[in-house]
């Protein structure tokens, strides 16, 4: 049975079959046509304030749920700052569908009023993206748009929709089968290469979980606990993979890498037998290649076989869904448990110790002073409130990593950031997703003044749409990460990282319409995030930390993970502007 | 190092765009380039020749493979496999050295496919190595002007494509196999 509709309206009735219940996006001439089809349409549409924060959103929709996010931008210049989003999704393997107008197909190429060839800027900044030249090819296309997003290792897909596919009208009829010959996605796992995993795990000594995003993207959380519970070992996740594994676990010693945990660190330095599970050696995890994990050999468990061999090579690799394949390899562990079990129980116990030293070694503890307000005491009074279970959004820079190391998180999606891309700006729009996408959950935004800066005119999306976030500037009056690598390794010569004039909370929340504070006296600190979480709206806190705090651990640039240095290596001057 | 690929794509606007993608965003520059369309006109066969460090060759393969439009890509470097080239060649030969050029053609298999007073026009196919010397001895009769196919490859083992099956979309597709997507605590 098929029905005459417009392209716009056939669009949007593609988006509720895919069960799309909210799009961010930001309207513009060409995409005139839809937004009329939107208007009392059920679908919500999120008006943000900038394109690159509808892709954001989307993305924290997304995180937060696991389900596909929706954004939306006109043509030239809409796509064009759409970009940055959909490079981040696509480092984060984000699964999100970009819709942008474009100009009538008889335009294309013709340098018309707001053309951009998107198709051709955003080809290496998607996993996929469409050009659809007639109304006839939308409905395919969109629902291979959603498969593509949100199968097989996540991504963005973007679908470029000029502005006569969406006006004319075509007979609809609902596709039921999309065929996608070349698209291949390998999710069980090598029955043979489980068995052959199973019998290396055993026979281990030192055995050390690398847990990554792939975890919470194929929701395998549980079998995840299952997993490192039933061989006893201990665990890493990384930064994307933060609350994958329980912080409160007793075999989860933290993150690794560049600002991981000494005990992290000195793990994968011994271990002898690395499991991979959903990552992808990151060079922010490893450190100088040559020197990681040099007595291991690696299980590599990935989704994608292009990372397998990529940054390490695998002694045994597995592509196939972090879920399905940790199912399979717990069976065959759990058969041959009986007759492996006790067999390095002594160098099992001895690894332990090792691990467990390593950790009393150089414990994380937050800093805290009585004079001023060091900026992980901001964060972990943000952890005190959250109890492991609020939504945390961080932007990108010192303040994100002091989240990863002193925030606990009881569930995975609760920690939404910038991973791969490290996009400033990234916190406050990804918590207005987040916020959308779980309205029950308490949502924090905790950025920095950099970050929050480059993204500040979504307070207007925030308060225009009742969003009750909790915005946390960890204000050091500086970029503060690229302040710590001047001071460091630049002799602190400090250039264009000073952040002056950073407006009043108090008259910037007023402008926009929250409630805004600022905190400079550490005994203010508890009772001023008290009083912002018990505001039944949003709230800005604006609080001054101490600038010139740096995050440590930390592993020089090109360093082995073994290197870590605990303070400056040198007294620091004051610094010369 | 020179390493051929041969693929099978589906044949869509954009995709030659993303496979040489692939390999210039890694720095990678391409020798030789070669498409057209196969038995099946919605496929296309292409050959590339790329300058490829040795120990990425496997990496490059699988980038190539996870292209949505393409349905097979294989490295035919070092497996059995014949590769052919053409080269069209235009060779100004004076009255005195006309007939030394036509025996040097004949040498190399080459026809003459035009003719006229200032030179021949001569097509020669085969392998790469025999193009290059072939272009060497010509060039020893004066002014030549070459334009090369690229290298066209054909595997000479039977490799079918490992093709994905249709799949449910929309409503049909929420109730079978995403639904493992969105875990919620």
């Amino acid at each position: 049975m098929s029905k005459l509709m417009t392209g716009s309206e056939i669009l949007l009735e593609c988006l509720v079959r895919e069960g799309v219940d909210c799009i961010f996006g930001y309207p513009g001439g060409v995409l005139l046509p839809l937004y009329d089809a939107m208007y009392e349409h059920p679908i919500r549409h999120v008006l943000v304030r900038h394109e690159e924060n509808a892709a954001f959103a989307a993305s924290g929709y997304a995180m937060a749920t696991g389900r596909t996010g929706v954004c939306c931008a006109t043509s030239g210049p809409g796509a064009t700052n759409l970009t940055t989003g959909l490079v981040n999704a696509m480092m984060d393997s984000v699964p999100i569908v970009a819709l942008t107008g474009q100009v009538h197909t008889k335009l294309i190429g013709s340098d018309a009023f707001q053309e951009a060839d998107t198709f051709g800027i955003t080809r290496a900044a998607t996993k996929h993206n469409f050009l659809v030249k007639s109304t006839a090819e939308l409905p395919r296309v969109i629902h291979e748009a959603f498969y593509l997003a949100s199968t097989g290792r996540p991504g963005p897909v973007l679908v470029d929709l000029p502005k006569d596919v969406l006006q004319e009208g075509c007979h609809y009829t609902p596709v039921t089968e999309i065929h996608l010959p070349g698209y291949k996605v390998y999710s069980e796992g090598h029955t043979g290469q489980i068995r052959r995993a199973a019998q290396m795990i055993w026979e281990a000594e030192r055995p050390m979980v690398y847990a990554g995003g792939g975890i919470v993207t194929s929701g395998a959380s549980e079998e995840l606990r299952r997993f490192v519970e039933l061989i006893e070992a201990p665990a890493v996740t990384t930064l994307m993979a933060l609350g994958a594994l329980p912080s409160g676990h007793p075999n989860f010693i933290s993150m690794p890498g560049m600002h991981g945990s000494y005990a992290a660190n000195m793990g994968m330095t011994h271990t002898d037998l690395l499991i991979a599970v959903g990552t992808r050696f990151d060079d922010r995890v490893t450190g100088r290649l040559s020197a990681f994990a040099p007595h291991a050999k690696v299980i590599h468990i990935d989704i994608d076989p292009a990372e397998i061999g990529k940054n390490r090579a695998a002694d045994l690799p597995i592509v196939g869904d972090a879920r399905r394949v940790l199912k399979k390899l717990i069976k065959v562990l759990e058969e041959l448990a009986p007759y492996h079990r006790e067999r390095n129980a002594p160098a099992r116990a001895a690894w332990w110790d090792e691990i467990r030293r390593w950790q009393a070694e150089h414990p994380l503890e937050p800093a805290v002073s009585d004079t001023e307000i060091k900026p992980q005491h901001v964060i972990a009074e943000v952890d005190r409130l959250s109890n492991g279970e609020a939504i945390v959004c961080a932007d990108v820079g010192q303040h994100q990593m002091w989240c990863a190391q002193f925030m606990r998180f009881s569930h995975p999606r609760l920690w939404i950031n910038s991973g791969g891309l490290g996009s400033m700006g990234f916190g406050l729009p990804a918590a207005v997703g987040a916020q959308f996408a779980r309205p029950d959950k308490l949502v924090f935004a905790v950025v920095g003044d950099g970050g929050f800066q480059m993204s500040i005119p979504e307070l207007s999306t925030i308060t225009s749409n009742g969003l009750p976030i909790k915005i946390v500037v960890v204000n050091n009056g500086y970029l503060g990460m690229v302040r710590q690598w001047q001071t460091l390794f630049y002799n602190n010569r400090l250039c264009a990282v000073t952040l002056d004039n950073f407006p009043r909370a108090e008259h910037l929340g007023a402008a926009y319409g929250l409630p805004g504070r600022t905190v400079e006296s550490p005994g203010d600190l508890r009772p001023a995030l008290e009083e912002a979480v018990k505001e039944p709206g949003p709230y800005l806190l604006d609080v001054k930390v101490s600038p010139y705090e740096n995050v440590y651990p930390m592993v020089p640039a090109g360093g082995a993970i073994s290197e870590m240095i605990f303070e400056e290596p040198k007294p620091v001057e004051e610094p010369v502007e | 190092m020179l390493q051929t690929i041969s693929l099978l794509l589906e044949n869509k606007p954009g995709a030659l765009l993303r496979v040489t993608g692939v390999l210039s965003s890694r720095g990678y520059n391409i020798e030789s380039l070669t498409v057209a369309r196969t038995v099946d006109p919605e496929l296309s066969r292409m050959t590339i020749v790329v300058d490829i460090d040795p120990q990425l060759r496997r990496q490059v393969i699988k980038q190539i493979n996870k292209l949505v439009n393409v349905l097979q890509a294989i490295d035919v470097t070092d497996t059995p496999s014949v590769t052919r080239e053409m080269l069209l060649m235009r060779v100004r030969a004076p009255r005195a050295a006309r007939a030394a050029i036509l025996k040097e053609a004949e040498i190399f298999g080459a026809r003459v496919v035009d003719s006229s007073v200032d030179g021949f026009a001569i097509e020669v196919t085969g392998e790469t190595e025999k193009l290059d010397e072939f272009i060497n001895v010509m060039r020893g009769y004066g002014e030549i002007e070459v334009t090369r196919s690229g290298v066209v490859a054909v595997s000479l083992e039977s490799r079918k494509p490992r093709l994905s099956p249709p799949v449910p979309a929309g409503d049909e597709a929420k109730n079978n196999h995403r639904v493992n997507k969105g875990v919620l605590n």
